[in-house]
């Protein structure tokens, strides 16, 4: 019985390094189709990857050890993260050591180091674009853990597994509480912050000037690049199955469950495919905005994860 | 009588001189002033609210010809002065005329003619690496050699102080575009100052033409700026013609404005998708690429080049158009509008776009009309200019049964160019559906004489970036002396650098594509 959680804990990792592509592969399929063009196959970012992997790094002479650590580092950090998470089940052996906050923080870390690359080259592209990012970051971190605070709230923990199993064995008024709802409003806005999508960043432009986390990794290549690229698939899956296991969490397995496991893949499938349009319609409906309005959309965020936090309090 | 011919003359009396049957169109006015008065007449024509339209240099040996064109309204009025070989300086005209600013640099870097009192006389269009004495538009000079290296070096223009840093960018850029380099000076994500360096893809085509023969040229004028072959194709011959005293059957003519339009269509669409994808609203881009694309596949069926590059030749044009052709092209244009219309909705309806384009990259009027733009960016900032109303040619003239709609909108932002665009789309189209439904039978073409030596020829066409001006000199031989391109890109260009500082840096793309002037047009 105690190799079950060790093995479900590796399960999820293999599935997050394998799914990720393929999710980020159907979001573009989504959004191909939503343009009226054809779409490269779901495996086309496997591909993409292969490639990185197989070409040779072009390193700038004045890189540091920084620059050439920092892609094991995020790609690490966000492998980590993908532990703590309750994809298939809640039965997490390192779930137990490190709750949300730590995820949070995880990804900080990632980041930290991404930025201080981006300013090791000493291009301006480089340092241009931690200068964004660390702007974003500094909204975007305060609302997310107001946003976790508030999820806790109603669970009574910090621990994503007790959170995903409090809502999901609830009764379905537990669920649909308005903090919550509030709470759900706050993670949407700020889960496309921090993977750098439509409205907030544009993953896909060849505009120097407008980029926030490609102008950091502007200057990587090869493996290197390969890395953080997948890191950056596995955090756009890595945010989708945080709000599935804290806003949606049925379906995934309960604990020392492990036949509930094929069908917790199934709900799973069924969820990203869901979320995939719904990103992609916000994607495509909408233009970036200008970057200091991110400072107002962030802000609102944290506003409707503090009114999550009152509406616990009052009205629950 | 001619408002600036009169102008100059109450200015400068006895001293300037007009010589007939020089320049053609007969038009286009043409007076010789002394060295010493070159300012005064600019003067005069500053206060006639004339434009600077172009200014260029020859070379007629003994002499250096400096020439400057002024535009008021439907008039051109062109200024000659001379200046000895031994002696190479003009006064400059900089402090009436801030587009002489870039003209003079461009004679001094490529013709040796020293602007006097021009505040920078570093290289423009020739690099710092090249000998300081090569003057490639100077007949001595041997275009067929490489150039030789030598050490030089550009000074920019910096800014210091807490918290200010610069941002280079280019001449590579991250897109399929042509090179030019921008370097930024920013505080934080404030832009201060943009300074631009183009040149990267001078290709000596004035020169170029000097080794051509004069039936051969519009090839040439065809290649200055791809996505305008029709419109600098058309300026060339018009000016050739006019040399040559040909007037092209009308039918030809009639052909020629279809073309003109047709161009104008497609690349506006392709212009409008391209500035809301770099406002990251895809969906646009390609939808508009479609439709553009549909324009394109038409013209290389009905005319056999996508782009109808080379179908517009001295003398007329070189394919007709059948009724089945007009049939094709009424019912795309159905297609077309219907098509249209729904995205133009979508992009006015869209406010998260809307919030992007509104107040973003301003050229004020006022600074519109300093730096003498032309074209959409000048009809964007409210300056009523189009050559297609003000000097028109058939059948653009018969302004009763065309009654051309020509959008002039004043805020000078994105949004404004972009609805410039969007309007002038719905107005070609009608123009396009008036050309078919009246258009004349007839000749498309007539055989056409080289001109005689000793003459100028002039034409100004308003291609869909904005006015192109050539202007033809037949040398002693009668052959190709000079030929001066101005694209609109060569007095634009100062007014994306103009509209920039005060804006943030990751909105510069945005304001770049919505002047999307030509970097080829403009480095020749």
């Amino acid at each position: 019985m105690k190799f079950m959680p060790l093995l479900i804990e590796i399960m999820q990792l293999l599935l997050l390094l394998a799914a990720a592509p393929v999710f980020a592969g159907w979001v573009k399929m989504v959004k191909c189709w939503s343009q009226g063009r054809n779409s490269p196959s779901l495996m086309q970012p496997y591909r993409d990857i292969a490639k990185l992997f197989s070409k040779d790094v072009v390193l700038a002479e004045n890189a540091s050890w920084i620059f050439r650590f920092t892609p094991y580092i995020v790609f690490g950090a966000t492998l980590l993260a993908g532990g703590i998470i309750p994809i298939l089940s809640v039965d997490l052996p390192l779930s137990a050591t490190a709750d949300v906050i730590a995820l949070v923080a995880l990804f900080a870390i990632a980041r930290f180091f991404a930025a201080l690359a981006g300013m090791d080259i000493g291009t301006a592209f480089g340092g241009m674009g931690s200068s964004r990012e660390m702007t974003i970051a500094s909204l975007a971190e305060p609302a997310m853990l107001m946003a976790v605070f508030t999820m806790s709230l109603a669970s009574k923990s910090t621990s994503l597994s007790h959170i995903a199993q409090a809502i999901s064995q609830s009764d379905i008024h537990m669920a649909l509480r308005p903090s919550l709802a509030f709470a759900f409003l706050a993670f949407v806005m700020i889960a496309i912050a921090e993977t750098g999508r439509i409205p907030v960043d544009n993953p896909a432009t060849h505009l120097e000037l407008t980029m926030i986390h490609e102008a950091m990794i502007l200057e990587y290549s090869g493996r290197h690049l390969a890395l953080i690229e997948w890191a950056g698939m596995m955090k756009l899956f890595l945010f989708m199955s945080l709000g599935a296991a804290a806003f949606f969490p049925w379906g995934i397995a309960g604990a020392g469950n492990m036949a509930a496991i094929p069908l917790a893949l199934l709900y799973l499938i069924i969820k990203f495919a869901f979320a995939g349009v719904v990103l992609v319609l916000i994607e495509t409906g909408l233009a970036k905005m200008r970057l200091f309005r991110v400072t107002e959309f962030l802000g609102a965020a944290f506003l409707l994860a503090t009114l999550g936090m009152l509406a616990h309090f009052i009205l629950e | 009588m001619s408002l600036l011919k009169d102008a100059i003359i109450s200015a400068l009396g006895e001293d300037v001189r007009f010589r007939e049957n020089y320049q053609h169109p007969a038009s286009v006015v043409f007076c010789t002033v002394p060295k010493a008065k070159f300012t005064e007449a600019a003067k005069a024509m500053k206060r006639s609210y004339a434009l600077l339209a172009a200014e260029w240099a020859t070379e007629e040996t003994p002499w250096f010809g400096i020439f400057a064109c002024y535009r008021w309204g439907s008039e051109y009025l062109i200024v000659k002065t001379v200046t000895t070989m031994d002696d190479p300086a003009f006064p400059t005209l900089t402090k009436k005329y801030l587009p002489a600013y870039r003209f003079e640099r461009q004679m001094n870097s490529l013709m040796g003619v020293v602007p006097e009192g021009h505040p920078d006389l570093r290289p423009w269009l020739k690099f710092e690496d090249w000998p300081q004495d090569a003057y490639p538009l100077r007949k001595s000079f041997d275009a067929s050699k490489p150039m030789p290296r030598v050490e030089g070096e550009y000074r920019w223009s910096r800014a210091e102080g807490e918290g200010v840093y610069e941002i280079p960018v280019g001449p590579v850029h991250a897109g399929i575009i042509e090179p030019g380099h921008f370097r930024f000076q920013a505080v934080g994500e404030q832009i201060i100052n943009l300074e631009e360096r183009l040149g990267y893809v001078h290709k000596g085509i004035e020169k170029r033409f000097e080794s051509m023969r004069w039936e051969d040229g519009f090839r040439l004028a065809g290649r200055v700026s791809g996505d305008t072959t029709v419109a600098h194709s058309l300026a060339y011959c018009m000016a050739l013609e006019s040399m040559s005293g040909f007037v092209p059957p009308e039918r030809a003519c009639w052909l020629r404005a279809l073309f003109l339009e047709r161009e104008r269509i497609a690349n506006h669409l392709g212009d409008i998708g391209a500035i809301c994808n770099d406002a990251a609203f895809a969906f646009m881009l390609y939808q508009l690429m479609r439709l553009k694309e549909g324009i394109l596949r038409t013209n290389s069926e009905l005319f056999g080049h996508r782009f109808i590059m080379d179908r517009i030749i001295p003398g007329g044009v070189a394919v007709d158009i059948d009724v089945k052709g007009k049939e094709k092209i009424l019912s795309e244009l159905k297609w077309l509008e219907k098509e249209f219309e729904k995205l133009v909705t979508i992009y006015d309806e869209n406010p998260s776009l809307e919030d992007r384009v509104r107040g973003t990259g301003v050229l004020l009027p006022e600074k519109a009309r300093e730096l003498c733009a032309v074209g959409i960016v000048a009809r964007a900032s409210g300056m009523n200019l189009d050559c297609r109303i003000f000097n028109p040619f058939t059948p653009y003239d018969q302004h009763d049964r065309i009654e051309m709609d020509v959008p002039v909108l004043v805020t000078g932002d994105v949004h404004a160019r972009t609805w410039v665009r969007i309007h002038e789309v719905r107005e070609s189209t009608r123009i396009i559906r008036w050309l078919l439904d009246n258009m004349p039978d007839g000749n498309i073409n007539g055989t056409i004489e080289p001109p005689s030596s000793e003459k100028a020829g002039f034409a100004a066409v308003e291609g869909w970036r904005g006015e192109i001006i050539y202007w033809l000199q037949s040398g002693p031989e009668g052959e190709i002396n000079r030929c001066m391109v101005r694209d609109p890109s060569s007095v634009n260009w100062l007014g994306l650098e103009q509209s920039i500082p005060g804006n943030i840096v990751p909105d510069f793309p945005l304001c770049n594509k919505s002047f999307n002037q030509s970097y080829s047009g403009h480095d020749l």
